[in-house]
């Protein structure tokens, strides 16, 4: 191993950016560990030293993301936002999000359409990594 | 809450910055990729002052700076080194074109690693990509007005 940790976090970020960019496909983690350069067995472990969250957290909080922003800019049902940002059981969507977002889709929806660009420019340009989520319990 | 403005003291944008590990790989990327120029390139002791910018445009550069002594311990340096290959150096660069598809074509054949396709948004066509290091950069086909 004559790689540096810096080395390391790089080609973490790379499968993290994989997840930022494919974030509606069924993305596993022979697929992740390929695309970071690392066996499978080291892959979970390492992500979560590099960022402080599993990969699959990761990309559940990438989707509920995604998400809320299409249940606030567009009227596509909560089933098809559910199917479009890449979960395949409404269960385990709604769960996910209230644990991410500390309400259900269908109440964060009631908080009304996001304002119009600039912010929506600003936001799409400097997605941030944390998105007013719920307090870490 | 609105701050109110001190009328008329500044009067644009000249420099701002980023960190890059290695400058002299940062000028492959930055000049010999995406095309910027060096505007200043000086040796002051201990320090390299790197500045680029777009073709013409010296008004708006960037200094490629490169985290060490004196302005920050080894130690702390080492930090910022991570933090950059971690993505969150604060980095991020947003930069225009004329032609996004044409640029990103370019770029990916120059084997630029793009982190998103072009993408249609309501203000023009953007992609994403990251240099060398892990700062992020945006290269947007603005609509007019």
């Amino acid at each position: 191993m004559g790689r540096t940790s810096e080395d390391t976090n790089r080609w973490m970020l790379r499968a993290r950016d994989a997840m930022d960019r494919a974030y509606a496909e069924p993305l596993d983690i022979p697929t992740l560990a390929r695309i970071a350069h690392v066996s499978e067995a080291h892959f979970i472990r390492t992500f979560r030293a590099v960022f402080g969250e599993t990969p699959h957290r990761y990309l559940q909080r990438r989707r509920v993301e995604r998400a809320m922003s299409l249940l606030r800019s567009t009227d596509r049902s909560v089933t098809d936002i559910c199917m479009a940002v890449g979960f395949t059981s409404l269960g385990t969507f709604s769960r996910v999000f209230r644990d991410v977002v500390g309400e259900s889709p269908s109440a964060h929806r009631r908080r009304g359409p996001l304002p119009p660009a600039p912010s929506c420019f600003a936001m799409a340009w400097l997605r941030p990594s944390s998105f007013g989520e719920a307090p870490q319990a | 809450m609105r701050v109110p403005s001190v009328v008329g003291m500044l009067t644009g944008i000249t420099i701002s910055q980023i960190y890059v590990p290695d400058q002299d790989a940062a000028l492959d990327f930055y000049v010999g990729k995406l095309g910027l120029e060096v505007v200043t390139d000086m040796a002051f002791g201990p320090m390299r002052f790197l500045t680029v910018a777009p073709a013409g445009r010296p008004d708006r550069q960037v200094l490629l700076e490169k985290p060490g002594p004196p302005s920050m311990s080894e130690e702390t340096a080492a930090e910022v080194r991570q933090a950059i290959s971690k993505g969150v150096a604060g980095g991020h660069l947003f930069l225009a074109c004329d032609d996004a598809y044409r640029t990103h074509a370019e770029l990916k054949e120059k084997g630029v690693e793009i982190t998103e396709e072009p993408v249609d948004q309501p203000y023009g066509i953007d992609f994403g990509l990251r240099d060398p290091f892990g700062n992020h950069l945006r290269i947007a086909q603005l609509k007019q007005g």
